[in-house]
């Protein structure tokens, strides 16, 4: 991966040729923020005032504020005017031209995911037919979908087609002054996905998109909001995967649902990220705030997130139960294996009455690598009856590995249950043994052990994305033991 | 020969448990191996399977023409040695069947046949499962996962029925069973004797021994075999106790 790295260096060090405005199909901004540059940024995407003028309220912010430092997350400082801000699609020209120049180890791991062969070349940045875009959203249904009045689109299109409905929700479950990642990405985000269902509507199939990264491509700072109206319902699968680069990448994404009365979201993750090799060398930094509101009353909002790739994963999806009688759950695997580092939960807040929230975490940890749950409860004096169950569990291999949990409960109202369960392991010899007696490899053993210890959150991911995170599990921990 | 042990000593942690003890099995035969606690009946049966934190430090067991010393744990297991364990261990959301599939599909890789019929491969299970009067509930839930120890002991000897070993060890299957349990798990080995399966029995006690009978009984005191004989040996055992045939053994 030599080259490669040298021509990301190259690519990020440049100084800027072609003055400012050039046809930015093959160009990439120099590195660096400042108010020029979103400018910028909201110039080339065509944005309306209001949404520029929200972008600088952000950075202005952004600038007062420092980096959190109190998760369990051991990481080089960042350097914020290091990074480019837009990059448009890598020149053609410098990408592999097919399948056979694409190194054989990244195609293997496709292939175990089950990732089918064109889109393995997508992923693979090979430059065919594909889109470069940090963003991809599924047309081909678009019509069926807009027939039932779903508007499922980039989130650069809805701020131009549907600018209302961004001004009214943008920023109203995750404020930009959030947190720091969060405002950062509320300056410079370059795209994402955007998706409404109206009133009364079932969304007649699953969304999904794939995130992906490129190369000190676009991508790293998406946006995302999905707003159920009443008595309507969604499921919403996003994948993550970016190529194997030897430096480390930022993503800071921001992630919005907004359920009404009645309403439901199901979201989904598969994030897998590149975690960096064995020493810990490269892998994406992923800084991520998502957040769910259940603004109306009888609404319902799931989070189940596979957490397999990243150098180091910060983020906590969470639920406000604002509604009466709203219902938000967290089902979470977060795996990390050689040097990576995860500090990864939720957070339930209960404001209305008779909420229910529902947490169930499992960790596993491998290598040298550092797993940690945290996570809050909180419970307003108005959550009459409000009630948790909360489960944490976590599975080492080796003995070089760390499982951290951080379970932080705020009550303020007598009448609130809230039940806590904890517990860690280890893959035991004995199991193991068991297994190997039986006939079976090391290899596949492992695999079918760590797949019965996520089974509770894998059943909560639809079908198809059931398998993908069975292989991404047995993919991401291979050589963990023996 | 099925198994030949020649002067095998097994240390565990730095400590010599099986000190220079022969055995030779042939095709079909049952043996049974008793002895006092600590005599390192399980210690063998362990080894033989390969576990890693028993080490051989002199001896040679040969299996099948192979030397099984040299062999991985799941090699063994793929070329038909099967350990029914004394306590077998839970593996939480890994159901029963799942677990058997994988093991049936490993050996049929390793013998370059295709994957088992998964319709097929129900339909033996279910006839197994109805032989060792197992629920078919079993069959889905974690394997041993909430199982009485009873159930875990049947459970046992039902893979063993699925996996049709060529050599079947079974380490203390028979304790902590009522008599109900132990007539079941006697009948499930006795279907599997078909003049070409061994058995090695490990007990603590004769009972088993009226219900799978033996064709030879050895008893295993301080790392060896001190005597061995027919089925009348357990019997004598049972009436006499240890303590007779271990002074005779070093009178």
């Amino acid at each position: 991966m030599a080259s490669k790295q040298q021509d990301v260096k190259d690519l990020v060090e440049r100084k800027y040729q072609h003055g400012f405005f050039t046809d930015i199909e093959s160009d990439t901004v120099p590195p660096g923020l400042d108010e020029d540059v979103i400018r910028f940024i909201s110039q080339k995407k065509e944005e309306p005032q209001f949404m520029l003028d929200w972008r600088m309220k952000a950075f202005r912010h952004w600038q007062t504020m420092t980096e959190p430092n109190w998760a369990k997350l051991n990481l080089e400082p960042i350097d914020y005017q290091a990074i480019s801000y837009f990059s448009a699609p890598k020149s053609k020209d410098d990408g592999p031209k097919s399948l056979d120049e694409v190194d054989p180890k990244l195609l293997e791991t496709y292939e175990k995911l089950g990732i089918p062969l064109h889109e393995r070349a997508r992923l693979a940045g090979v430059a065919v037919d594909a889109v470069f875009d940090s963003v991809s959203v599924a047309t081909t249904f678009k019509g069926k979908l807009a027939d039932a009045g779903v508007i499922f689109c980039s989130f650069s299109e809805a701020v131009k087609d549907h600018p209302e409905l961004i001004e009214r929700y943008l920023g109203t479950v995750v404020p930009q002054r959030d947190n720091f990642f969060a405002a950062l990405n509320s300056a410079v985000f370059t795209d994402g996905s955007f998706v409404y269902i109206p009133k009364g509507v079932r969304c007649p199939m699953e969304l999904s998109t794939y995130f992906r990264i490129n190369a000190a491509n676009t991508g790293q700072f998406e946006r995302t909001l999905i707003i159920a109206a009443e008595g309507s319902h969604v499921s919403y699968l996003e994948g993550c995967t970016a190529p194997q680069r030897d430096e480390n990448q930022l993503h800071a994404a921001v992630v919005e649902l907004v359920a009404e009365k009645d309403a439901q979201i199901k979201y989904s993750t598969v994030q897998n990220w590149y975690p960096g090799d064995e020493e810990g060398r490269g892998g994406i930094y992923n800084f991520v705030t998502k957040r769910g509101d259940c603004r109306g009353d009888n609404s319902k909002i799931s989070w189940t997130q596979v957490e397999a790739g990243s150098a180091i994963t910060w983020k906590y999806p969470s639920c406000i139960l604002r509604g009466n009688n709203s219902v938000g759950e967290f089902y979470s695997v977060a795996v990390t294996n050689n040097m990576q580092q995860a500090d990864t939960g939720t957070k339930m807040i209960h404001i209305g009455k008779n909420t229910t929230s529902t947490i169930v975490s499992k960790g596993i940890s491998a290598g040298r690598a550092q797993n940690a749950y945290r996570g809050l409860v909180k419970i307003f004096p108005t959550a009459d009856n409000a009630r948790n169950y909360t489960q944490c569990d976590s599975l080492l291999m080796g003995d070089q590995c760390g499982a951290h949990t951080f379970p932080y409960m705020e009550i303020k109202n007598p009448n609130a249950i809230v039940e806590h369960e904890a517990t860690t392991s280890k893959i035991g010899d004995d199991q193991l043994f068991y297994c190997l007696q039986r006939g079976i490899s090391e290899e596949d053993a492992v695999n079918m052990i760590v797949n019965g210890f996520c089974k509770e959150v894998f059943r909560e991911l639809p079908m198809e994305f059931a398998v993908e995170a069975q292989n991404l599990m047995n993919v991401s921990l291979e050589g963990a033991v023996g | 020969m099925l198994i030949e042990i020649n002067n095998l000593h097994v240390s565990v942690k730095g400590t010599e448990i099986i000190k220079g003890l022969n055995l030779s099995i042939g095709p079909g035969e049952v043996h049974a191996i008793m002895g006092p606690n600590g005599s390192g009946k399980s210690t063998l049966a362990q080894a033989l399977a390969g576990r890693s934190d028993y080490e051989i430090t002199q001896g040679s067991v040969r299996y099948l023409e192979q030397d099984l010393l040299e062999m991985a744990p799941d090699e063994r297991a793929r070329a038909g040695l099967f350990l029914s364990f004394q306590y077998p261990v839970e593996i939480p959301g890994v159901s029963n069947v799942y677990m058997l599939k994988a093991a049936l599909n490993a050996r049929r890789k390793a013998a370059d046949q295709p994957e088992i019929d998964s319709v097929e491969f129900m339909r033996f299970v279910k006839e197994k499962a109805a032989l060792m009067e197992l629920d078919k509930k079993f069959l889905s839930r974690g394997v041993n996962e909430g199982f009485s120890g009873g159930e875990k002991k049947r459970n046992e000897i039902f893979q063993m029925a699925v996996l049709e070993p060529k050599f079947g060890i079974l380490d203390e299957t028979d304790s902590g069973l009522d008599i109900d349990a132990l007539k079941v798990v006697a009948n499930g080995v006795n279907l599997q004797r078909d003049g070409q399966r061994s058995f090695l029995l490990i007990t603590h006690y004769q009972r088993l021994l009226d219900y799978v009978q033996p064709d030879y009984v050895h008893v295993l005191a301080d790392g060896q075999i001190v005597k061995s004989g027919d089925k009348g040996l357990a019997l004598e055992l049972e009436e006499h106790g240890y303590d007779d045939i271990l002074a005779a053994a070093n009178g």
